[in-house]
């Protein structure tokens, strides 16, 4: 839809090794602690999903032909990541103004506004805000980077507050002083990239021409959107169904069923009140 | 090493990261380049961005086939079977690069009429001898018959006649190199490929296709291995392979070609340049031997120097060298001090070191950054050994399972002689130093912040030791304690703080590997100005340059550019980026095309020039004629671009360095699942194997182990560093397998469970991640097989854990570099875990013991 001015991501599928440095050098620069050491199962995906301590996460789909098909096997990856969306259903959801809109156009949750409240966890059409657990949980951190810096005897180092929502950040601090994210840093093969959106979205639509051409069957999500959720700051370069990556096909905003709710709950009201006058008539 | 050393000159990949963006096809095989070499892999991408095809040849479908145009299986240990095929097809339709092949490799040399080939002799080849002919009682070649065949020709100078090298440009003498690598290889056919290595004919014929289409004048393919090719009782001739292919396509010392060797670790390269080999000195220097004769420095000097060839320069390294270490005790009349050098009686590498501590030959032991007891092969056989040991002492940034070994689980601590010691070493963020990375690049980094605790670095702790044992000697009179107090031992700190806790100066280290003038004490620019009479010092003469004057330190150049980058760090040799470079140019010296112009010889100037250090004499004109008789490089024409070869060829045939064989044959791995299709030799005959009671290993064709296993790393996990870490421990955080879904319904593995892996030396427990990516082979029309994989990089310490594959892997070697083989084995699998641990588990499943029951059963068999 409209475009903006502000900072984004643009994700190439296509260029991802899975290496998961994204991760890494998110919860890094960020001090999240690790969610726990539990083997999944789920191809090489042991972070399973994003969450109020994982900010990114690189998911695996294998697509593996178990009998003789001329289908090529596929194992794609994805790092995945919050949206920032046009119109952010989180952003609209909370109800302290914790969570805003800031000058480089991010989706940005103030830590030391967040009341903890979670009405934001429901209103994500994507599923990525979460709250952090509280310090001291056991089924998470088990062992952070602060007993890490305790071990080491540095003081000295904040420490991720529990009880708030947690979601990416786009690295707002890093952005402050004109460094990009960590993720994108950290990104080996350029499949995660950083910059002005608009710039973004013109080198990601050229790249999907390029592979057009070349007989792959690319495409960008969360880009010239017509749904109730907008384009995305963070969108992504798809060779297959958003689905197939644990994405929405048609994300929508929450608070466009709201006409239908309260044109709903008015005429519960008002079969309430006609039954309610009827009784009190017969009462009477 | 010697694969590529042998073949082309020096033992480093021949080119760069960065310039496999510019190849037109990339073959990946025995790498999983993407995992383990992320960053690096950045090149490869741009390259398929360029339009390059990317082709993977692996047992596995991992995340590098993902990222390729062309995935290839191949069953684990059969790569010579699947190159050697290549190298037919490519003889047989003659889509070689003839003129390459002809001028720059030695396929037109004639070899002498004794030699027999292993097409001759069922799988061996002439000169094998069995223990009992041979005075040291060990099965061996004799590589006598391999030689080439000569001629007398008149010397170039001096008068009288001289040897040299037969030659049938032509390469129609049924005793040329090019038909003898006709005649080897012409069983190697895709029908064979189907039914050896399990790869589907088309995808193979695929692969010749592409490596055909893309190598020639116009373009250029380049290949990448790791330890996928080296872990093997053959991997020094697995390589080979590759090098065989790559000279016959005309793809070495050209931009977007060449071999990539990914080196395992960050400083591998730079460990076997300054020499952590036992027979090795810095700089690829022999270790003096009682097996050879070089008793004396003239009898070394002798043995060690060619007559022509670059090696004929070695009097100078060594002479240099000594004089690094031995400073002006060194002189001219006491040989340079060549005696107090330690001298080599045997294999002395770490698998037979191991064996000799659990026999109580070996009372102690040194461990710096090696973790045996945990990613060790048959690591029960070394941690026994550690047991028997009489002190250890381990420099460590992380307590490792060596490091703890002595209070391991099912261990008393107090039955344990072993006195133990542990030095905690500063991590690469906490020290100052260079790296050596896979492209032979020299990086300096600097300490970001001080060591943590007690932490100590590497070089503080070995220095030290010499400091300390010198302090001991000091006052002895005795000349066997002189090797220990005349070595020049002094590099005080540039820095006072750091001097005072005595950290020695890297920079004064570097100093002295580079070389300087013994008179001035002035750093020497160049290798090329080292003598042999002992008036120049030099600690590892291929690194000369890095540090050509008093304050520079070229290993911390930062100015890149888009290719080349010839002011980024410092390369050896001479700051060279792809070596061999000459032969970009062809034997007039003209670039073989515009499009893939590097090195070439500009008339003008009568100079070789381009767009990196040539690797060749600067002014040696492509026309010159090789001078007969003559010493080093006049012996090599102006078109001869392999400097370091006796006959500046790159080498398809090699005479008498292997131990193993001229040229690279198929044979099965150790253990494997198949008898050897193609000679009655099973597997190599040179292999090096222990039979022993703490030894066991699976016997070819043994149906108790009908699946073949291999190892491998994983992106998010290394070994001990990693499993540490809590942010990469939690994204891999168990031991696990990887098998086919077909395998998992048979054994009844459901994805995710326990599943135990068993071999003749024990079994392990990890979980199991069933997978399509795991695919079941047929060997043509024969058997299906199923391969199983485990990472390699768990233990019992740090947040990801697990039992560790070294405990079902026995030892075994290849006899020319003593490396193990661990990349294709031979197991079983059944679902559930290991018995003890059962036993151990209140909580077992009953019904998943019912439904290991037939497996257990098995698994008893064993003993």
């Amino acid at each position: 839809m409209e475009s903006t001015s502000g900072t984004g991501f643009f994700t190439d599928t296509t260029l991802c090794i899975g290496c998961k440095a994204c991760e890494v050098a998110c919860k890094q620069w960020n001090e999240l602690p690790s969610d726990g050491f539990d083997f999944s199962g789920n191809s090489y995906d042991n972070t399973r999903t994003l969450s109020g301590t994982t900010w990114r996460h690189v998911s695996f789909v294998e697509q593996m032909n178990v009998g003789a098909s001329t289908i090529q096997d596929r194992w794609l990856m994805m790092s995945d990541v919050c949206k920032h969306c046009t119109h952010a259903g989180c952003l609209e959801a909370c109800p302290t103004g914790a969570i805003i809109r800031n000058e480089f156009d991010n989706v940005y949750i103030q830590p030391d506004v967040c009341n903890g409240c979670g009405y934001c966890i429901p209103s994500c059409p994507f599923g990525v805000v979460d709250l952090i657990s509280p310090a001291g949980d056991s089924r998470h951190a088990v062992y952070n980077t602060a007993t890490l810096r305790e071990d080491r005897g540095d003081q000295t180092a904040m420490q991720v507050t529990g009880g708030v929502a947690g979601k990416c950040t786009l690295c707002y601090d890093r952005q402050t002083i004109g460094f990009e994210p960590a993720c994108a840093k950290a990104c080996p093969t350029e499949s995660i990239q950083f910059g002005n959106v608009a710039e973004l979205k013109a080198t990601a639509k050229q790249r999907v021409e390029n592979l057009q051409q070349r007989g792959v069957d690319a495409y960008l999500y969360g880009v010239d959107e017509t749904g109730s959720v907008g384009d995305l700051n963070a969108f992504f370069l798809l060779t297959e169904r958003p689905e197939a990556y644990n994405l929405p096909p048609r994300p929508v905003l929450p608070s466009t069923h709201q006409p239908a709710a309260y044109a709903s709950a008015a005429l519960a009201v008002g079969a309430l009140a006609l039954i309610g006058t009827a009784i009190f008539r017969r009462a009477r | 090493m010697p694969g590529l050393g042998t073949s082309l000159g020096r033992g480093g990949a021949t080119t760069f990261l960065q310039d496999l963006k510019n190849s037109d096809c990339i073959l990946i095989e025995g790498s999983n380049f993407a995992e383990c070499h992320p960053v690096g892999f950045r090149f490869v991408m741009e390259a398929k961005a360029r339009g390059a095809k990317i082709i993977h040849v692996d047992p596995r479908f991992t995340r590098t086939s993902a990222l390729a145009d062309l995935y290839v299986p191949i069953r684990s240990g059969s790569d010579i079977a699947f190159l050697g095929a290549i190298v037919n097809w490519l003889l047989q339709n003659e889509r070689y690069f003839k003129e390459y092949v002809v001028a720059y490799t030695n396929a037109s040399s004639i070899v002498n009429e004794r030699f027999q080939d292993t097409e001759d002799l069922d799988g061996l080849f002439s000169g094998w001898q069995p223990g009992d002919d041979r005075a040291d009682g060990t099965d061996a070649y004799d590589p006598s018959t391999w030689d080439f065949e000569y001629d007398e020709v008149p010397a170039a100078q001096g008068g009288g006649m001289v040897k040299v090298l037969k030659r049938d440009p032509t390469l129609q003498h049924p005793r040329s190199v090019f038909q003898i690598l006709k005649r080897h290889f012409s069983r190697y056919s895709a029908d064979m490929v189907e039914s050896i290595c399990g790869t589907p004919r088309e995808k193979f014929l695929e692969v010749c296709e592409l490596l055909a289409t893309n190598s020639g004048r116009e373009r250029t393919t380049a290949f990448a291995y790791a330890v996928g090719w080296t872990q093997h009782t053959v991997g020094v001739q697995y390589i080979r392979t590759g090098a065989i292919l790559q000279l016959l396509l005309g793809n070495i010392g050209r931009p977007g070609g060449g071999i990539m060797a990914l080196r395992g670790h960050a400083n591998i390269q730079g460990a076997t340049d300054i020499a952590t080999l036992y027979d090795l000195l810095p700089g690829y220097l022999p270790m003096p031997s009682t097996l050879r004769k070089e008793q004396t420095l003239a009898e070394y000097l002798q043995t060690n120097t060619k007559a022509t060839g670059w090696w004929a320069n070695t009097p100078k390294y060594a002479v240099s060298l000594l004089k690094a270490f031995y400073g002006e005790a060194a002189t001219a009349e006491n040989d340079f001090c060549f005696e107090y050098l330690p001298q080599c009686t045997g294999d002395h590498s770490t698998l037979p070191t191991t064996i000799a501590m659990k026999d109580g030959v070996v009372k102690g032991y040194v461990v710096m950054g090696q973790n045996p007891a945990a990613s060790g092969q048959n690591a029960e056989l070394t941690r026994a050994a550690l047991e028997r040991l009489e002190w250890m002492v381990n420099v460590d940034s992380y307590e490792t399972e060596t490091a703890s070994f002595w209070k391991r689980e099912g261990t008393d601590p107090r039955k344990i002689a072993t006195e133990c010691f542990y030095i905690p070493a500063a991590t690469i963020l906490e020290k100052d130093g260079t790296m050596t990375n896979t492209n032979r690049l020299l990086q300096f980094h600097d300490k970001a912040v001080e060591p943590a605790g007690e932490s100590v670095s590497d070089l503080w702790f070995i220095h030290q030791l010499g400091s300390r044992l010198r302090a001991l000697y000091a006052a002895s009179i005795d000349p066997k304690d002189r090797p220990v107090l005349d070595l020049t031992w002094e590099y005080p700190h540039e820095d006072e703080r750091e001097r005072k806790r005595g950290e020695p100066s890297v920079l004064k280290v570097m100093q002295e590997i580079n070389g300087f003038d013994v008179q001035s004490g002035d750093q020497i620019a160049s290798f090329t100005d080292l003598k042999s009479d002992g008036s120049t010092a030099a600690g590892g003469w291929i690194y000369s340059g890095v540090c050509p004057d008093a304050h520079t330190h070229r290993a911390k150049n930062r100015t890149g550019d888009e290719w080349t980058s010839l002011n980024w760090g410092f390369a050896w040799p001479a700051n060279r980026r792809m070596l061999y470079n000459r032969a970009s140019a062809d034997p007039d010296g003209n670039p073989w095309s515009d499009r893939k112009k590097y090195v070439w010889w500009d008339d003008i100037t009568q100079k070789w020039t381009g767009v990196d250090v040539p690797d060749f004499p600067l002014t040696k004109d492509p026309h010159v004629a090789a001078k007969p008789g003559a010493g080093g490089l006049d012996a090599h024409s102006g078109a001869d671009p392999f400097i370091m070869q006796l006959d500046g060829r790159g080498q398809l045939f090699v005479s008498d360095e292997l131990k193993d064989g001229p040229l690279p044959t198929h044979y099965e791995p150790l253990a494997s699942v198949v008898e050897n299709q193609l000679y009655t030799q099973q597997s190599s005959p040179a292999l090096r194997e222990w039979k022993r009671r703490d030894n066991r290993y699976n016997e070819a064709v043994d149906p108790r182990f009908p699946f073949v296993l291999t190892t491998y790393r994983i992106t998010e996990m290394s070994g001990i560093m990693t499993r540490y870490v809590p942010w990469l421990a939690e994204l891999q955080p168990a031991a696990f397998c990887e098998l086919d879904p077909q395998l998992a319904v048979e054994r009844g593995i459901r994805n995710g469970d326990w599943a135990t892996i068993s071999t003749a030396l024990g079994e392990i427990e990890v979980r199991a991640l069933v997978s399509g990516r795991m695919k079941p082979l047929r060997l043509g029309k024969g058997r299906r097989i199923h391969q199983i994989g485990v990472p390699y990089n768990y233990g019992s310490l740090g947040f990801a854990t697990g039992d560790s594959s070294g405990d079902v892997i026995a030892l075994s070697m290849d006899p020319n570099v003593s490396i193990h083989e661990s990349k294709s084995l031979t197991c079983n699998i059944r679902a559930g875990r290991r018995a003890e641990r059962r036993r151990d588990d209140a909580d077992a499943d009953v019904a998943q013991d019912k439904r290991t029951a037939e497996g257990e059963s098995v698994a008893h068999g064993i003993d």
